[in-house]
């Protein structure tokens, strides 16, 4: 295989989050370990009580009506356009109305709300469509390329980084915004309770008293450039190394028994990174406390000898973001490795998986050169992606 | 019970698509999941639901789904023990 | 001396050959208005029924497709089934390349509207609320792409994709630089949509040799080939 040379290059991001609005808000919510997830005694997403991680609406109105926009937006649209204004924000070097700029959309279910016959009321019909909504942020954004629109479930935010990086080395584009998002409704909600797979207390991600996920909604940004001078000098660079998916080829929902599927992911993205697993220093886990994912991926772990290397799970932070989980997580990974901060994972008590991984308990410092961030979804899909630090030259 | 154990194959049938085959293809006391009539975990999920639509009783554990649905026999006599 | 520039150039001259990388459609199954089409022949044809279910069916039928599953499954993988399954019998790729490095590679416009126009409808029946998990775990379109992984045993990379039209530009350019740049040796490629009895199928391997179709790879030639079989 020949070595690529189109480095790829992380020039801004943006969570938006019931922890706040930046990633640096974000970040420090994190370092000291407060969760997102809370218990919705009465919501509109739940007929009974559930555990989640939910933007409080009039924050989110307040933030947004700041940016003076006379046009109506969706809820979901709303948290995009918050994200991608602050990512842009973060550097002036990025111009989205560039025609080298290209939008890439992660999300599983988008507007889907507006198949209540409610919600649908107040948007055209076809804003329920995933391109249409890419397509209104696009014309908000005044970007007049044709986003592109990955829809692969909860793999989605890590195979939308893993594309922009690879668009980005065939050279059309110069910019890549990855944009993963997520809103919290009862379609989705009563969809996994129907699955018995909703967690009675906030998730507990890879214990031995973990019983489901929760669920949340947020949307993550992360600029990427192949332009090494469009990302804002400061000691550290972080480049996207290495990405690649696979399919279990088993069931089309129970993750593989064997870890298999996620083990190739991880193993093809070693390889492209050019790195053995010791250089590894931090696995961004999926983590989504079901039984059967948390066992699944110990085992993907140790049998690609990164048993060692300390992992976290963010899902009882976030909850459960699907499209925007991928983005999200890779963005706190993104910090981990900028202020050598690992953080710790909240509720996780006591390992209760098949295989012993290294689950970090407490946030610590810790240096951190090389982040793995893994992913699995319904469809049997696994992806993994590898960020590195470098130290500026200048 | 053998009516109610006919009656179950016939929901089971429905619910489940399994296209082609008929009460009497299913034996009462073969194994419902793996080697027997092939259901999988997706297919459990369901039969909690139809126990609840047809039945009205909730079995909020997944995992006690395995003692229930080894049979038809063994849902049967779970239904009758538990129907309000 | 001479012998080693002529060496030289012949190796350079390779180099470029293989840098140009040209990538073949090789094989091509459509299903739409009642007709399938492998490699722009129409092979079955049955426009009596009376919805794309039933068509869908018939084809299973027909085909002698022996797979249980194809009942269980919603609308929009029972019509990428039954589209893979006689692609993959017109060439028979997951015999020629190692499963783990065959992409499978799909978009539609319309995701999953189609069963999730029913969840919607389970969950807002207040009086007889069930939803079911079974009708849930297909609101994810690339549940299609699981469904053609899990019957081939196809490992590779696999991405779902949502576009206004089939975009033959951006198919060729991805799948062309996976197949470039060794992501994968071969793909499953094309367009699945299904939403409010509307459907259309158009699947297609990708292979690096030019064999059996053999139309080469590109965006104007895909888009031909696309327009061809709409």
């Amino acid at each position: 295989m020949t070595e690529n040379l189109t480095k790829v290059y992380v020039a801004a991001d943006n969570i938006v989050s019931p922890l706040g609005f930046t990633s640096a808000d974000n970040f420090e919510c994190l370092k000291k370990m407060q969760t997102g997830v809370r218990l919705l005694e009465h919501s509109n997403i739940s007929s009974e009580p559930v555990y989640a991680s939910v933007i409080d609406n009039d924050k989110l109105n307040t933030a947004f009506s700041k940016l003076n926009i006379s046009e109506a937006y969706t809820r979901l649209e709303k948290m995009i356009i918050l994200s991608v204004t602050d990512a842009l924000n973060q550097n002036k070097n990025i111009d989205i109305t560039s025609d080298k700029a290209l939008l890439v959309f992660s999300s599983t279910k988008g507007n889907i709300d507006l198949l209540n016959e409610e919600e649908g009321k107040k948007f055209d019909k076809k804003r329920v469509y995933l391109w249409e909504t890419a397509n209104v942020i696009a014309r908000y954004f005044k970007n007049s390329n044709q986003p592109i629109v990955v829809s692969n479930a909860c793999i989605s935010g890590v195979l939308a980084i893993i594309l922009g990086k690879r668009l980005l080395e065939e050279k059309r584009y110069d910019t890549i915004l990855v944009i993963g998002a997520d809103s919290m409704t009862h379609f989705v909600v009563s969809g996994f309770q129907s699955f018995k797979a909703v967690s009675n207390e906030i998730a507990k991600p890879y214990d031995a008293s973990r019983n489901g996920i929760s669920l949340g909604e947020g949307c993550g940004t992360i600029i990427l450039t192949n332009n090494e001078a469009k990302v804002i000098k400061t000691k550290t660079k972080i480049s996207v190394k290495g990405g690649a998916s696979s399919n279990d080829a088993n069931h089309i929902s129970g993750p593989s028994r064997t870890g298999d599927g996620l083990l190739l992911a991880i193993e093809k993205t070693l390889k492209e990174s050019n790195l053995k697993p010791s250089e590894v220093d931090f696995i961004s886990g999926h983590g989504t406390a079901t039984l059967f994912n948390d066992d699944m991926e110990s085992l993907a772990i140790t049998n690609a000898k990164l048993d060692k290397v300390p992992m976290n799970s963010l899902k009882s932070y976030f909850g459960h973001t699907l499209g925007a989980a991928g983005v999200i997580e890779s963005i706190v990974g993104i910090h981990s490795m900028k202020e050598n901060v690992l953080i710790g994972t909240y509720n996780f008590d006591t390992l209760g998986v098949t295989a012993p991984i290294n689950i970090i308990k407490e946030t610590k410092i810790s240096g951190v050169n090389n982040c793995l961030k893994t992913a699995a979804g319904f469809g049997g899909c696994n992806a993994a992606v590898l960020f590195q630090k470098m130290e500026a030259a200048n | 019970m053998e009516e109610l154990m006919d009656k179950l194959k016939g929901e089971i049938i429905l619910q489940l698509n399994l296209e082609g085959l008929k009460n009497e293809d299913i034996d009462s006391d073969a194994t419902l999941f793996g080697e027997g009539l092939g259901l999988d975990s997706i297919d459990a999920l369901e039969l909690i639901v139809l126990l609840e639509k047809n039945y009205g009783i909730k079995i909020s554990n997944p995992a006690d789904g395995k003692k229930i649905f080894q049979s038809i026999r063994t849902m049967a006599e779970f239904i009758n023990e538990n129907k309000k | 001396m001479a012998d080693v520039m002529l060496q030289f150039y012949f190796r350079k001259w390779k180099q470029q050959i293989n840098m140009s990388n040209s990538n073949y459609i090789t094989s091509v199954c459509s299903v739409k208005n009642g007709n399938i089409s492998i490699n722009n022949k129409i092979d079955f044809t049955n426009t009596e029924n009376s919805s794309a279910v039933d068509f869908l069916k018939s084809a299973y039928s027909h085909y002698q497709l022996n797979y249980p599953k194809f009942y269980k499954m919603d609308s929009l993988c029972k019509l990428a089934f039954i589209t893979s399954e006689i692609l993959l019998k017109t060439n028979r790729i997951t015999e020629k390349y190692n499963q783990e490095d065959i992409a499978i590679i799909i978009a539609n416009s319309a995701s999953s509207l189609e069963i999730d126009t029913e969840h919607q409808k389970a969950i807002s029946n207040k009086e007889n609320y069930f939803p079911s998990p079974a009708v849930f775990v297909y609101t994810l379109p690339n549940i299609l792409i699981g469904e053609i992984a899990i019957r081939n045993k196809i490992k590779g990379e696999n991405t779902f994709f949502i576009f206004d039209k089939f975009d033959a530009d951006f198919m060729s350019t991805y799948i062309n630089s996976l197949l470039n740049r060794n992501k994968a040796t071969s793909c499953i490629a094309g367009w699945v949509d299904f939403y409010e009895n509307n459907y259309e199928a158009f699947l297609y391997t990708v292979e690096s040799q030019h064999e059996g179709f053999g139309i080469e790879h590109t965006n104007e030639q895909l888009n031909k080939l696309y327009t061809n079989n709409a």
